[in-house]
């Protein structure tokens, strides 16, 4: 098994606000990201997908077809947009971005070709904060 | 010789802004701004790096205290511009429109008039990894 890595990148501003609590209560559990004029992100975005090289390409993957697939999916809904006010897949869901991997996810893994199994979802917020979504 | 030295000291914030012209129909703002002008904003992890140069002083061995530079730094950028929107939240932009180059140029005198005349004074700002700027050029 061989694992393949196709690292992109988005620009979005979103807010952390959970809308059942008071103002007050936003503030106390997320600070500064509560801002309700929204602050922003450059994410990092790194898909791994998995499988045995075909014998007649050796890929394990066509990274261009895989490199189409993510910006279709996810960086064209994500990249300079609002993830609290743009993103279809991102509505009523609050905008951690533990929640956003997870979501992509979820974005990606129907639109994988045939043999190609996803592995893991690891996304920079900022260069010293990152998740990791492996299906679980 | 004056032996100058240039000391530098990087901070980062995260912001949201849009790209523009009030003066502009939505037509020409998107011909020019493209998705930069996303009615809903958009944001970055802007990185900061100041440069300041000068003559080492002959009792401390310092251009400038680090420290003092990055407290100015904090006090005078980043509480203004760490998790805002730069459009919204800041005074600085109200009416200018919040490029990279502006942002820069804003930070360069919010600094200069904090620090000592004789000093020398370089912003360079990343808006992205690959995209930066810095004023003076």
């Amino acid at each position: 098994m061989v694992y393949l890595t196709r690292v992109e990148h988005f620009n979005a501003a979103h807010k952390l606000y959970n809308p059942n609590w008071s103002k007050e209560q936003n503030e106390l559990v997320f600070g500064k990201c509560a801002n309700e004029h929204w602050h922003g992100h450059n994410y990092e975005l790194y898909v791994t997908v998995k499988g045995r090289p075909d014998p007649d390409t050796g890929f394990v993957c066509d990274v261009k077809a895989l490199s189409k697939i993510i910006n279709q999916y996810v960086i064209e809904q994500l990249d300079h947009k609002n993830l609290n006010m743009d993103v279809p897949f991102m509505k009523d869901q609050l905008c951690s971005t533990e929640n956003l991997a997870i979501a992509i996810w979820k974005q990606l893994q129907p639109q994988l070709p045939v043999g190609v199994q996803l592995h893991g979802i690891k996304l920079y917020e900022t260069p010293r904060i990152f998740v990791e979504y492996y299906g679980e | 010789m004056s032996k100058k030295v240039a000391v530098y000291r990087k901070e980062h914030f995260n912001a949201a802004h849009r790209l523009y012209n009030p003066a502009w129909d939505m037509a020409k703002n998107d011909a020019v701004f493209g998705k930069c002008n996303n009615p809903n904003f958009h944001g970055h992890n802007y990185e900061v790096v100041v440069k300041v140069t000068g003559v080492p002083d002959p009792e401390t061995g310092y251009v400038m205290d680090m420290k003092i530079l990055s407290d100015l730094i904090r006090d005078h950028v980043l509480e203004q511009f760490d998790h805002k929107n730069l459009n919204l939240d800041t005074l600085h932009f109200k009416t200018l429109n919040p490029t990279a180059e502006n942002i820069c140029v804003v930070i360069y005198e919010l600094l200069r008039a904090q620090i000592a005349p004789q000093l020398d004074l370089q912003v360079r700002l990343y808006e992205t990894e690959r995209n930066f700027v810095e004023y003076p050029a």
